[in-house]
């Protein structure tokens, strides 16, 4: 069953505390990842990574430019998820 | 003073060792007499002919924030905790430039490890090969990399006159501390960072050192197996951490009221051009190394007082050591206290240089000299040509200037003798 945005969020917060030590309830639809949530280069395409694998997605490399804010990362993920 | 000749002093140490999780507990086992040597518990243990390490006191993890922690290999955890020690204990408050006493132009870092990120690169591979080329951490390829320590250690400072990492087997560690000397004698950088540190302890490592007869295979009696001097020694035992100093100018440690602990007064260098890793039975390369550092510094043999010397507890490696030093120093070596502290710490490879100057230099400034434990039966050999410090701490003379060396060799050859003393 597809994951809704509320689960998609809490997910990526998951993820992003695991990799960059930031707090769940900080990752926010409007957070940048850089920007905001200390995740580097290097360390978002483990995001993109760890993303993948829970969500049962594919998030080509090309695709994970457009991906700034964690708003952008779960609706790509609501689209494209199997 | 000329510019190209000045004065090089330690102020700051920094360790994280298999007797403690920083210099002082470290400096509390060796005085100890603590052995640092376990039995390998991890599941891979079993089959292997080797089943005991000195493994690390406290974990790196329980010291380094986890999402830093995940990006660093473990040599650079052990160096980046060692020197930040050494960098507080040195009386900095922050980086270089936040810290105005510390120019970051001026300051370098010269952190070395024998085998570089080798769980990392080892780890990785089996992520490779279980789960796919997509989960292979991006963060490989700057853990993996030799030059990663110095690198994350320069980076956590701020070092912007030089970051470098020379590679010599077991002498690394010493080789980037004589490196370090060098950058500040010769007017490089007025502050260096340096050391050494490894974190091999790993099947394959373990299996490979063990299956070139390098290793004690003395599993029943982990404590006892690192045993240099004793006529039962079979090997070394592998140990991890890192030791870190940081060397200074003596202008500039007097400028900024810096406490010194000692003189890091040079080093001799040589390769013995014999085999890529049996030790020259007499010596020959460790007495050109010796002579070096007495060619090229002001060290007057008359007061050294201590060596912590290499004796990996190898048959022929820690006898060769003791007869070159006296052939190089004749009488001289009769005041020589010798210790062997990889009895305790086990061999620390890139990092037992970076450990064993801590050592050297704590011996100095407290005037004490850490005992060689699990001598039993001393190899008449090593009786002949050396005061070996057996079981209680020696007391070094109290009046007047000492010297202390530091010896580190390996395979390939590399030779590093280092010298400090009191100021």
């Amino acid at each position: 069953m597809a994951a809704t945005q509320e689960e998609i969020v809490e997910g990526l917060a998951e993820i992003v505390n695991e990799i960059a030590g930031i707090p769940t309830e900080d990752v926010q639809l409007d957070k940048s990842f850089t920007d905001d949530l200390d995740v580097d280069s290097l360390s978002m395409v483990e995001v993109v990574v760890a993303a993948e694998e829970r969500f049962d997605v594919k998030i080509p490399d090309d695709d994970v430019k457009n991906l700034k804010t964690v708003g952008d990362a779960t609706a790509y993920i609501l689209k494209h998820q199997a | 003073m000329s510019p190209t000749n000045r004065t090089v002093v330690v102020t700051g140490i920094g360790a994280t060792t298999p007797l403690g999780g920083d210099a002082a507990s470290t400096w509390e086992g060796l005085l100890a007499g603590r052995s640092g040597v376990r039995p390998l518990e991890q599941e891979w243990a079993a089959d292997q002919a080797v089943r005991i390490a000195a493994q690390i006191a406290v974990e790196p993890g329980e010291v380094i924030p986890r999402p830093q922690a995940r990006r660093l290999d473990r040599s650079a955890q052990f160096a980046l905790i060692a020197a930040k020690e050494a960098w507080a204990d040195a009386g900095f408050t922050d980086k270089a430039g936040e810290d105005p006493s510390v120019d970051p132009d001026r300051l370098g870092t010269v952190i070395a490890s024998g085998i570089g990120g080798v769980t990392t690169l080892l780890d990785q591979y089996d992520v490779l090969k279980e789960k796919g080329v997509r989960r292979v951490s991006p963060h490989t390829v700057p853990m993996l990399m030799p030059n990663g320590p110095s690198a994350n250690v320069g980076l956590a400072v701020g070092a912007r006159a030089g970051v470098h990492t020379p590679v010599s087997a077991c002498a690394s560690g010493a080789e980037a501390i004589g490196y370090a000397i060098e950058m500040i004698r010769t007017g490089r950088a007025d502050v260096v960072v340096a050391g050494g540190t490894e974190a091999a302890i790993h099947p394959l490592p373990i299996a490979a050192f063990g299956n070139m007869m390098a290793m004690s295979k003395n599993n029943d009696d982990p404590e006892g197996a690192s045993r240099p001097y004793d006529v039962a020694r079979d090997g070394f035992v592998l140990g991890e951490g890192a030791g870190v100093v940081v060397l200074e100018s003596a202008e500039h440690a007097a400028a900024r009221g810096a406490r010194v602990y000692a003189e890091a007064v040079g080093q001799g260098i040589s390769a013995d051009a014999h085999d890529i890793v049996q030790p020259e039975p007499e010596g020959r390369g460790i007495s050109h190394a010796l002579q070096n550092l007495l060619d090229s510094t002001d060290l007057d043999p008359a007061e050294i007082m201590h060596v912590n010397a290499h004796a990996t507890s190898t048959p022929a490696g820690d006898v060769a050591e003791l007869k070159a030093l006296r052939k190089v120093f004749g009488d001289e070596a009769d005041h020589f206290a010798v210790s062997a502290t990889k009895s305790m710490t086990g061999h620390l490879l890139g990092g037992a240089g970076g450990v064993e100057s801590v050592a050297a230099v704590l011996a100095l400034y407290h005037r004490l000299a850490p005992p060689t434990i699990n001598v039993e039966n001393l190899d008449p050999e090593a009786e002949a040509a050396a005061d070996i410090v057996r079981g209680e701490p020696r007391k070094l003379p109290v009046e007047g200037r000492i010297a202390a060396l530091n010896d580190s060799f390996g395979f390939g050859g590399h030779n590093v003798v280092l010298a400090f003393r009191t100021v």
